[in-house]
């Protein structure tokens, strides 16, 4: 028995100059920056201040650092897709083989939708949603840090995969038969498997965290329907999470038990279904869009609200429409596969229902166009995201109509079309949310604005940049183009893939500008800093504190007695002007002490995880191990908070003033 | 607004276009049906959906911070009829547009028969990899990556898959449905006019899955008594050997037909997924695919 399992010096694809030159690119900066970070003595501020950070602001950055570096490494694999389906047409057979096209639209659609879309969410719920219930941490902040290192874990163990053996080749859903070990034998699959489960953990215990921390830690004052939108949305988003994600964790449990133990959940023999595998997947698949999508409204509903200088327009109707959705969603999974062969009254109840999501949909898309009637709007970078968003979205969602009838499915099923709608819907409502949520709320994370010059091309890039790129696909899927073709014979369609790969460029210079943008601001930070806290005449109270806020947030923990609570404060303050405040007595604060729990289980998580992928056994028995000692030394430690004396508190509100004393 | 303007051109263009072998371009009458299925309801949505457009892009020009004659509203965040209207809209569309879908839900329904005077000529399909298997079972012969048609007659396709799972799909005649391993899918489809037809797998299934197209040959029914017949006088037989020859995995296979297939060779198929069986335990041998397999 080889010691090593699987493994050994042949799977490192030394003779593919693409795969090696891209991971030496990677491997370098991962070492220049690292050797920098030493050199500089950053090592033991990024230790403690961030690693091993419990804070639920610094892991929201956190997540969200994780997910700009992975959309750049998602939109690479995009770019070579597109510059591939571009050229090899007629006879041509493009610069990529097979093994390795397939390689990439895989990992793209599993990066961009788990290691983009979902660090992006997760990470601006971390930072908002305790600021807006105005409490200090999360309900479990030890949780959240190993939430935060088991997503890292499944993304390095994914990267990893890019060196060291393959990915999968199966598309992002890895539907069997051809995941199961019979049609895929290599370690693609598994890589895929480990990372996700290991993720997916991750991803759960934050969909646990956060409901709690929802339903049980508001601020004095603050009952539902006195909560920000996005805190709405937020809840609505990990309900979804708590109920879909082990279905996800057992599907792939499943086929796991298949590839390593000859189980038969899913082959095509023995009594296996496949097909249960793509109901399953798509159990979980389904909501998980929304899970992506709701807290972007959330987003949108804040921004449109606070630029605007006016409250939401129909907060119920919002509020409803969220919950509706959140329930929906769970219910319309078929809808992926009515090619399958369903009878016709499945096809139609399943084609309706997916309709009636619409309905919250629509309503939401009026509210926020009700918002700004009789605003005052300032077009500041998130609103021109948002703005784009809406006049964008409705299409998206009009093909997701036209998707979700039976008849038309089967025509333009899993065709470009396909592609064409769900980047429709994805880009401008998760994407542009999450980059409207990053300009709306850094200056309250680091204490400056971003430019608005760059942020504005950076707009306008991707705006133009993702219609010259997904507009042509809706015509070449309604022209028969298939999905995945590595090389196609239909010469008429090259002209629109040219198009595409345009489009796709100029979101390129898009990302160009907002690396400009972050650049620029950082070197004038002085320039835009923000001493009030306050930058944009926010409504909710995460803009009642300082910026950057301290790791106790508030000093005192605010009564909140209106909807837009922060609105309400500022209006009561603006009032009683002149009028002496009375000043009150600091008291010392616990705050949750740091932990190197979440790093430490995360490296015994990538361990174990490469270890399975290998058939290294006694490796598994190590990281399984270091992994549970790792839990029982933070299991028995003695010392779970810190407290932050009133002196310290008293002096930085008296150094960090904000508009409305407390 | 830009997205929009350039989306109806797009479409519109690729409609104009005609020649573009796509769904748009139906040679028969389910493809017709979804057409117009598919432009209806596009426009039904339309009818929503751009002036949605102009009001929210109108409403955010009007009420701009630098506008002095727009009337700033602090306060107002709700209005009751307002909220009516704005649950009604939605509403109505999609009772018009689930109206559309719980119909032709049936009436287009894969499986169900067209109604004709001929008599339907039924093909058995099977996904290989990398290929498709057409066989003829009331005339006795097969093809490779051709599917030979006669214009105006009903075909009943029976669709099942060695391995993996495909996707059968000609876009000018309609409908695509799943092969399944161990499973038969049903599908009818007819061509009102003569021509050549790209056909394809519509499901990614490997390797080999960018050359997995097929030619359709719809031909006037003297020209499909005429191929029957030539069929018949040459080429190789299709039976349990061939037949393993034939599925081994291959890629970008040239068209070519067999001049008699073994009885019941579509059943064997079926039922050969599960002699891989390697247990001897009852519970499996008892779940036989073609147990599982629709009625």
């Amino acid at each position: 028995m080889n010691l090593f399992g699987k493994l050994s010096w042949s799977v490192v694809p030394f003779d593919q100059p693409i795969v090696m030159g891209a991971s030496g690119v990677v491997i370098l900066s991962i070492v220049l920056v690292l050797g920098w970070v030493t050199l500089k003595g950053y090592v033991p501020y990024l230790w403690n201040e961030w690693l091993t950070s419990v804070d639920h602001k610094r892991i929201g950055v956190m997540y969200i650092v994780l997910g700009l570096i992975m959309l750049v490494r998602g939109f690479a694999d995009a770019i070579m897709m597109r510059g591939q389906q571009a050229v090899a047409a007629g006879g041509a057979q493009g610069y990529l083989p097979p093994e390795h096209y397939d390689q990439i639209f895989s990992a793209h659609g599993t990066i961009m939708i788990f290691f983009v879309a979902m660090p992006l969410v997760i990470g601006l719920m971390n930072f908002a949603v305790p600021l807006q219930l105005g409490i200090r941490d999360v309900a479990f902040p030890t949780l959240n840090s190993v939430s935060l290192w088991l997503t890292a874990s499944g993304i390095l163990l994914t990267n990893i995969s890019l060196v060291v053996g393959e990915f999968a080749r199966t598309g992002w859903m890895a539907y069997p038969p051809l995941s199961e070990l019979q049609f895929s034998p290599g370690v693609g699959v598994d890589y895929y498997l480990w990372s996700l489960q290991i993720s997916g953990v991750g991803t759960l215990l934050t969909g646990i965290n956060f409901v709690t921390t929802i339903l049980k830690t508001r601020a004095p004052g603050m009952s539902y329907m006195r909560m920000p939108v996005f805190c709405w949305t937020a809840l609505a988003s990990n309900l979804m999470i708590v109920a879909v994600f082990p279905i996800l964790t057992a599907t792939f449990a499943m086929l796991l038990l298949d590839r390593y133990l000859g189980f038969h959940f899913f082959s095509v023999d023995a009594g296996g279904n496949a097909m249960m595998y793509v109901n399953l997947f798509w159990m979980w698949g389904h909501p998980e869009v929304y899970i992506l999508v709701l807290p972007a409204f959330g987003v949108y509903s804040e921004v449109s609200a606070t630029f605007s200088g006016k409250p939401l327009f129909g907060y119920r109707s919002m509020v409803a429409a969220t919950m509706v959705i959140c329930i929906l969603s769970m219910m319309v999974w078929l809808h992926h596969f009515f090619t399958m062969g369903a009878s016709a009254s499945v096809n139609a109840a399943f084609g309706v229902a997916s309709m009636i999501i619409g309905v919250p949909t629509g309503v939401k898309v009026f509210n926020w166009m009700f918002t700004m009637y009789g605003g005052r709007i300032r077009f500041s970078v998130p609103v021109l995201w948002t703005i784009g968003f809406m006049v964008t979205f409705v299409l998206g969602g009009l093909t997701g109509v036209l998707l979700a009838l039976p008849p038309v499915d089967w025509q333009v099923h899993n065709s470009l079309f396909l592609v064409a709608h769900f980047h429709h819907v994805i880009i401008p409502g998760v994407v542009f949310g999450a980059f409207a949520g990053y300009i709306y709320w850094f200056p309250k994370a680091f204490g400056f604005t971003l430019d608005e010059s760059w942020g504005r091309r950076a707009f306008w890039c991707w705006f133009i940049g993702f219609h010259l790129a997904f507009m042509p696909l809706y015509v070449v899927g309604l022209m028969g183009m298939t999905r995945r073709l590595q090389h196609y014979d239909v010469v008429s369609w090259q002209p629109w893939l040219l198009v595409a790969v345009a489009g796709a460029v100029i979101i390129f210079a898009g990302v160009v500008c907002q690396i400009m943008q972050f650049v620029v601001s950082i070197r004038h930070r002085e320039e835009f800093r923000d001493v009030t806290g306050d930058p944009w005449n926010g409504r909710t109270l995460e803009w009642s504190t300082a910026s950057p806020p301290p790791a106790w947030n508030f000093a005192f923990l605010p009564q909140v007695t209106d909807r837009d609570a922060f609105w309400a404060q500022k209006t009561l303050a603006r009032s009683k002007q002149g009028q002496p405040t009375q000043a009150r007595k600091y008291e010392p604060i616990e705050v949750p002490k740091n932990t190197p729990t979440g790093f430490v289980n995360a490296f015994f998580a990538v361990v174990t995880g490469f270890a399975l992928i290998w058939h290294i056994w006694w490796m598994v028995a190590l990281g399984a191990l270091g992994g549970f000692v790792t839990f029982l030394v933070f299991a028995f430690r003695e010392k779970e908070e810190v407290e932050i004396p009133a002196e310290t508190i008293a002096r930085f509100d008296r150094t960090h003033p904000v508009e409305v004393a407390p | 607004m830009r997205g929009f303007a350039l989306a109806v051109s797009l479409i519109g263009a690729a409609t104009l276009g005609g020649c573009s072998g796509g769904v748009l371009d139906p040679q028969g009458p389910i493809a017709a049906a979804q057409r117009l299925i598919l432009l209806n309801s596009t426009g039904i949505m339309l009818a929503i959906v751009i002036p949605t457009i102009f009001a929210t892009l109108g409403t955010a020009y009007w009420f701009r911070a630098s506008n002095t004659r727009a009337r700033y509203m602090p306060d107002f965040g709700y209005s009751g009829r307002l909220e009516l209207l704005v649950w009604s809209i939605p509403i109505m569309t999609v009772i018009l547009v689930g109206g559309v879908t719980w119909i032709s839900s049936y009436d287009l329904d894969p499986p169900k028969p067209i109604a004709s005077t001929e008599k339907p000529v039924r093909v058995q399909v099977v996904a290989l990899d990398w290929k498709w298997l057409f066989i003829y079972p009331d005339h006795g012969i097969a093809a490779v990556n051709q599917l030979t048609i006669p214009v105006g007659t009903p075909i009943r396709f029976e669709l099942t898959s060695a391995g993996v799972m495909n996707s059968f799909f000609v876009p000018q005649l309609g409908s695509q449905i799943y092969t399944m391993a161990g499973m038969v899918t049903r599908l009818y489809l007819q061509a009102d006019h003569a021509g050549t037809f790209r056909g394809m797998s519509s499901n990614y299934s490997g390797a080999g899955f960018s050359d997995m197209v097929f030619k359709v040959d719809a031909v006037p029914s003297d020209k499909f008594a005429q191929w029957v017949a030539g069929t018949r006088a040459s080429g190789p037989t299709l039976d349990a050997q061939s037949y393993a020859e034939l599925a081994k995995p291959s890629q970008a296979v040239t068209p070519f037909t067999y001049r008699a297939v073994a009885p019941d060779l579509f059943n064997g198929i079926l039922s050969n997924v599960s002699s891989v069986v390697q247990s001897d335990d009852p519970l499996c041998l008892a779940a036989l695919p073609s147990q599982r397999a629709e009625k």
